[in-house]
């Protein structure tokens, strides 16, 4: 069985007028890596939230369809305990901050504190955090005065630090320079084959096709083709419907018109561009 | 007007030195990316060109003003900061409002301020929501509110922190048009960003941070192909320089145009 259900769920906020996620159906599996990619309203962000509980129990508005992570059902939970099993990082780190700590290792060990793992492991645990999201020298620092992607970091690491069953990332490295967001990307891909079940909003195609397992492409609230990385983010019908796709892709495309891209398949990474284009 | 920065060092209440000994000049019109690791203290220096911040030693001038000599407001007729988190900038219960703030504030005359407001909604592609809030927009709507509220109070130098941040393709393509659009005008453009193809697309000079210094400064070509030393700076090379790179293309590509020329002239 599936992780993660949601059978034609549709749902409007209480001031919109048109439903935001339209008759989605998804199916994700425990460990699976899932990224999700689509234009500014797309509802990507509120696909998260309905993940994560948000929506409907904290926005309300109006929701049909079932939403089932880990055999229990959003509807018939509450808040409370569904976010025990699924960890969100919003998409602006500004507002998720806590404002209750005074340095980022205790605003990591927040939650930790709050479900009452002991001292010792939980030292362990935001130090293990840390390192894996490279802050650890921002431990003694206030979480206010850091940069963009120091504060973009902390978030992240406040929520990896609980282990989630389900980890829902909503453009966790928006703000973090190219190499970092690589290395998240792969501590990402590391959490899902020990198994935590990922779901990542990004607009990064290349590292989505290096690490992700599948791709879902939304568009006004409808999932528009869903598949394996390539398959997606190579297609013609999401360039046609505005999606961004890689250099690697987007210039083979071109001289593959001038034959001087002669493969079948066009290339998202690196290693598949340069496989191509090799004489 | 030429912005110059002399042994420019600042620390933070906090202890902190983000900037140790900064030189630069940058010359009216040049369009300059600023990249580099998070905390490098881009966001620190660009935040002393419009006098958000003021050097703890050594200088920096806009032109013949420098600006510990200038409250902010004066300096905000020549320098237009849009900044990294939109939440900080915006304030007006609506867009139109918030738009027209910057140049009311600047004692343009009516006309004058209309045509500048018309103008940056148009190349925001704002029209349609001038009644909104700012604050039910998305983040990324929200930024380019941020944009256009700068750009409307048409100053010398602009500077975008972060600008594509969160953005998808069509709204990438209309900042990168703002961009060429200012350009055509004799605007300097300073852009921070992390997102070196957007980087190696739309800008001529790159100065790459770290840990407070200049690590790179240079023609774009030059400074973008220099694999190692942007690693310690945790940037990457462009997609397609990275690619030339492993196929052992002689010449340092960064855009389409020139990757297919060489490989056409290989083949
Ligand atoms: N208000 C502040 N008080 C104290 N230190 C600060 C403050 N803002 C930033 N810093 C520190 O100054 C250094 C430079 O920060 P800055 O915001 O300039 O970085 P940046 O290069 O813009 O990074 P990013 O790419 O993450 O936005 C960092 O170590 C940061 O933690
Ligand atoms: N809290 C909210 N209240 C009302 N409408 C919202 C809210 N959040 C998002 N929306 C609307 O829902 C749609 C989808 O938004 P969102 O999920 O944020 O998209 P994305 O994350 O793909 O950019 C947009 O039209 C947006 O304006
Ligand atoms: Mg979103
Ligand atoms: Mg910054």
């Amino acid at each position: 069985m599936a992780f993660v259900t949601l059978q034609n769920v549709t749902y409007k906020y209480p001031l919109t007028e048109k439903p935001v996620l339209q008759n989605i159906n998804l199916q994700i599996q425990e460990g699976e890596f899932v990224s999700v990619i689509g234009p500014n309203g797309a509802g990507k962000s509120t696909l998260c939230y309905a993940l994560a509980g948000f929506v409907p129990h904290f926005f309300k508005g109006e929701i049909s369809g079932e939403i089932e992570v880990d055999g229990k059902l959003s509807s018939k939970s509450t808040l409370d305990t569904w976010v025990l099993n699924v960890g969100l990082a919003f998409q602006n780190p500004f507002n998720q901050i806590s404002g209750a700590k005074y340095t980022v290792f205790e605003e990591i060990a927040f939650g930790l504190e709050n479900i009452g793992v002991p001292r010792d492991e939980m030292k362990k645990r935001v130090e293990d955090a840390m390192s894996l999201t490279g802050i650890s020298e921002l431990a003694d620092r206030s979480p206010y005065s850091l940069s963009g992607g120091q504060q973009q970091r902390v978030a992240l690491t406040s929520i990896l630090v609980m282990r989630p069953r389900l980890l829902v990332l909503d453009e966790p490295t928006s703000q973090m320079d190219p190499i970092g967001t690589r290395e998240v990307f792969g501590v990402v891909r590391k959490m899902a084959e020990e198994g935590m079940t990922v779901v990542m909003v990004e607009h990064k195609v290349e590292w989505i096709a290096e690490f992700a397992d599948r791709v879902i492409a939304l568009k006004e609230g409808q999932i528009l083709m869903e598949g394996k990385p390539n398959e997606v983010l190579t297609s013609d019908l999401l360039t046609e419907n505005g999606f961004g796709v890689s250099r690697y892709t987007s210039t083979a495309r071109e001289a593959k018109k001038q034959g001087l891209w002669k493969k079948q398949n066009l290339p998202v990474t690196l290693d598949e561009a340069v496989e191509g284009f090799k004489k | 007007m030429n912005i110059n920065i002399n042994n420019l060092r600042f620390t933070y209440p906090t202890g902190l030195e983000a900037l140790k000994g900064i030189n630069l000049t940058i010359d009216s019109g040049e369009q300059v990316a600023i990249v580099g690791q998070n905390g490098a203290g881009k966001t620190t220096l660009v935040r002393h060109f419009n006098g958000l911040l003021k050097p703890t030693t050594g200088s920096v001038s806009i032109g013949d003003w420098e600006t510990t000599k200038h409250s902010t407001a004066k300096l905000a007729s020549r320098v237009g900061y849009v900044f990294q988190n939109p939440d900080e900038q915006l304030f007006s219960r609506d867009v139109l409002t918030e738009v027209s703030f910057g140049p009311k504030n600047l004692g343009y005359a009516k006309e004058k301020i209309d045509e500048l407001v018309k103008r940056a909604l148009s190349l925001t592609e704002l029209n349609d929501k001038t009644e909104t809030n700012p604050y039910d927009l998305s983040p990324t709507w929200r930024k380019m509110v941020a944009l256009a509220s700068i750009i409307a109070m048409d100053t010398p130098s602009v500077i975008f922190d972060e600008p594509t941040t969160g953005q998808d393709a069509v709204n990438v393509g209309r900042i990168a048009h703002v961009i060429a659009e200012l350009k055509k005008e004799g605007k300097t453009v300073i852009t921070i960003t992390h997102d070196i193809d957007f980087c190696a697309e739309n800008f001529e000079r790159v100065i790459a941070l770290a840990k407070g210094q200049v690590l790179l400064d240079g023609a774009a070509r030059e400074v973008l192909g220099q694999e190692e030393i942007l690693a310690q700076t945790y940037v990457d090379p462009p997609q397609l320089t990275r690619l030339g790179k492993r196929l052992g293309l002689k010449e340092t590509v960064t855009r389409q145009e020139e990757f297919i020329s060489a490989i056409a002239r290989r083949a």
